[in-house]
């Protein structure tokens, strides 16, 4: 089959989209590069709109329910922006038998959001992850990237008031 | 590249390293990484150069040693001395290890290698973890890295190379057991004029992280198994379908892939030969069931990764309708070392019908958390108790929970058993990727059935009844006694539903589902007994705890 040109036109003139479109390229705007692809958006923008997944879906020639089902039937993607910080929380079973589940209750304590939710002012994203591979070194929190091992809930409720500012004032 | 010139590559690279007197490794693998290993191997050069000591003493960042609990590691050659716990923002300890190299060990941060951790084990998949740079391809050439593909592209027929896999007895790794050269022999025969060679690299069972460590710390070991491959089946495309959330091993999967096209040991024309194999990875998206066989080829292919029903198997019919081989990371990291060595040599190592060695992840309520690698048919006992180093805090151990959330909870009264896929799961676990969670007597079963209940029922894909309904429903009853709320009949409705689901379910992710419940069960269901009775958790850890505020603060 032909691979389809890249034809459409780019949804904004942000320069982000220029790497979306470099990946679909890469794959030859294949409909089996999706996941690669809405891999990138996220990666861009943080999370997958109906923007992008309109954009996606017409560059790649798929239903644009193919691509939102993709999108929402994996884990890792994400179609709520992100807040200015992540809180992953690991909730493998080697991190749930070191006390995970406290450490979410401490999370729940301060900043009153759960799993997959985020600050009303946007601060924190708390995620609960699957499992990171991390599990020697559990309980284990990654804080905006970092990976902190064996934490203690006195730790995330501290983090998390410094983010959320409140031993600023 | 030809045989003799890789040859020749690891000649020199070996006479370069004889003339270096020293040598630091530090692990720089994720788990020593997140302790900040960085600094440490940083710290370590540095100090290496103001003392003007680069000629004789090199420093590398290497992967993964295994005891984590015990990171950021590292080990002097050629004393062989570990170091354990040590700490990056204290130059007066580095100094201390630079300046002793001949002498004695530091002894505050020293580790003897005789300790059982290291000594009782027996390294061919990790042999290379922890010695090598991962980003280095000459570094795993001078250990004979390659030769066995040249060795067998060059040398030997395919069905030569098959044949030498059956007579190793090689089991797949990830779980299922099946034998490895019987799968190849089925791709091998099968008719297409396009095949592909797939790596599942989705190691999604949480508390395992064996084949994470090894795709950081020897990615080329997988490259290579994963071409012999293809040359045994005679496919010239190939995928590694990784976890994202294993950037690091992506990174170096990368890297190596990079490495290896340059030197001709991937990609058109290997070894001068008319076989040619390319090697892509993908990414997954966390998506527990696209372990599964099927759901991992949908996913490949950009789709939801869904299971599709078996026959037609992927040996016949996989990714675009082409027969495909699919094993998993610790399963090709296998293949180099039995064709170099042969086939007879791997088979005698392991029990009558589990083979060769077995890595695990020690996790959870065990002093030496981390991985090891030990022959098929140790004791369960030996891998708590002497490689674990028994149970922290003065505890009693209570189960350990093998096979991920598929698996089963082995109680106290096993611990003498063989560790082999037969034994396991003639105890109604099974063996899985090689996580073991250890969990020590403050554990409640019924909050261990609803944590694994709670996982599967959030990742069943929602295509068969008996696993999306099922699973709810397990989940439903056994919140219904963890909060207090139980009845005896419970107990009957959980075995029969149980029963129902592993009859019923459409792939192996339905099938296992109910496996921690009906295990837990069957061995704790006294515990059960009492939250229903007593309406009241014995451990303080459910709902219905007598004081809630100690199940807050937990442990």
């Amino acid at each position: 089959m032909q691979a389809y040109p890249a034809s459409v036109p780019l949804p904004s003139s942000d320069k982000r989209w220029k790497l979306v479109e470099a990946t679909m390229r890469r794959y030859g705007h294949k409909a089996s590069s999706l996941i690669e692809v809405l891999h990138t958006v996220q990666e861009s923008f943080g999370y997958l709109d109906e923007v992008s997944l309109r954009f996606v879906a017409s560059s790649l020639r798929l239903p644009l329910s193919t691509v939102f089902g993709v999108a929402t039937y994996y884990h890792f993607f994400s179609l709520k922006p992100p807040g200015e910080h992540t809180c992953v929380v690991c909730m493998g079973t080697g991190c749930y038998v070191k006390g995970a589940g406290n450490l979410m209750k401490a999370i729940e304590e301060v900043a009153h959001v759960g799993a997959g939710e985020t600050t009303p002012d946007g601060k924190v994203s708390v995620v609960a992850a699957r499992c990171i591979g991390a599990c020697s070194l559990s309980p284990a929190v990654i804080f905006d990237g970092e990976v902190f091992p064996k934490v203690q809930p006195s730790t995330v409720k501290d983090q998390l008031r410094r983010w959320m500012g409140h031993d600023a004032g | 590249m030809t045989l003799d010139e890789l040859q020749e590559i690891a000649e020199q690279e070996k006479e370069e390293q004889k003339g270096i007197q020293h040598r630091i490794n530090v692990s720089v693998a994720a788990g020593c990484l997140s302790l900040h290993s960085d600094l440490v191997l940083k710290g370590l050069q540095t100090l290496v150069h103001e003392r003007g000591m680069e000629g004789t003493c090199k420093v590398k960042g290497v992967g993964c040693m295994g005891l984590c609990a015990a990171g950021p590691l590292m080990r002097c050659e050629p004393q062989h001395t570990y170091y354990g716990s040590v700490p990056a923002d204290r130059p007066e300890v580095l100094a201390a290890i630079v300046d002793n190299l001949d002498g004695k060990p530091v002894p505050e941060f020293a580790l003897s290698p005789d300790v059982p951790f290291f000594a009782k084990q027996q390294r061919i998949v990790l042999e290379n973890c922890g010695e090598i740079d991962p980003e280095r391809i000459e570094d795993y050439i001078a250990v004979d890295g390659y030769q066995a593909l040249l060795n067998c592209v060059a040398n030997r027929t395919r069905d030569d190379v098959v044949q030498e896999l059956i007579k190793s007895g090689l089991r797949g790794r990830g779980g299922g057991g099946y034998p490895t050269g019987l799968k190849w022999s089925m791709v091998a025969k099968a008719k297409g004029e396009q095949k592909y060679v797939i790596c599942n690299a989705d190691e999604g069972d949480p508390g395992a992280f064996m084949d994470r460590s090894v795709l950081e710390s020897d990615p080329h070991r997988v490259l290579e198994g994963m071409a012999i491959a293809a040359y045994a089946v005679g496919a010239d495309k190939g995928y590694i379908y990784c976890r994202a959330e294993y950037p690091l091993a992506v990174k170096r999967l990368k890297i190596a892939i990079r490495q290896a096209e340059k030197m001709g040991l991937l990609g058109k024309r290997i070894g001068e030969s008319d076989f040619s194999f390319d090697v892509e990875v993908r990414l997954g998206a966390g998506a527990f069931v696209c372990g599964e066989e099927t759901a991992l080829i949908a996913s490949v292919e950009g789709k939801r990764g869904v299971p599709r029903p078996r026959p037609p198997y992927p040996a016949y019919s996989g990714l675009n309708h082409s027969p495909t081989l699919l094993n998993n990371v610790e399963t090709y990291a296998n293949v180099a070392p039995i064709l170099r060595k042969g086939g007879d040599w791997f088979a005698s190592i392991g029990t009558a019908k589990s083979k060769g060695t077995k890595v695990f992840a020690l996790v959870g309520d065990v002093n030496n958390t981390g991985l090891i690698e030990v022959p098929m048919g140790i004791s369960l006992r030996d891998l708590v108790y002497t490689l674990g180093g028994g149970i922290p805090g003065n505890r009693n151990f209570k189960a350990v929970q093998t096979g991920g959330p598929s698996g089963g909870c082995i109680p106290e009264q096993y611990l003498d058993m063989p560790v082999d896929y037969e034994s396991l799961a003639s105890v109604g676990s099974i063996m899985g990727s090689g996580g073991m969670i250890i969990m020590d007597d403050s554990a409640c079963m019924v909050d261990v059935a609803k944590f694994f209940m709670d996982f599967m029922r959030d990742e069943s894909c929602g295509k068969c009844v008996p696993c999306r309904v099922g699973t709810t429903q397990l989940y439903g009853l056994l919140e219904r006694i963890s909060d207090g709320n139980g009845r005896m009949e419970d107990l009957e409705n959980l075995e029969r539903l149980g029963s129902m689901v592993q009859r019923t379910a459409l792939c192996g992710l339905g099938q296992n589902a109910p496996n921690p419940v009906t295990s837990t069960l069957a061995y704790f269901r006294d515990e059960y007994v009492k939250h229903i009775t007593d309406k009241t958790c014995p451990q303080n850890k459910c709902a219905c705890s007598k004081t809630p505020a100690a199940s807050a603060a937990g442990k």
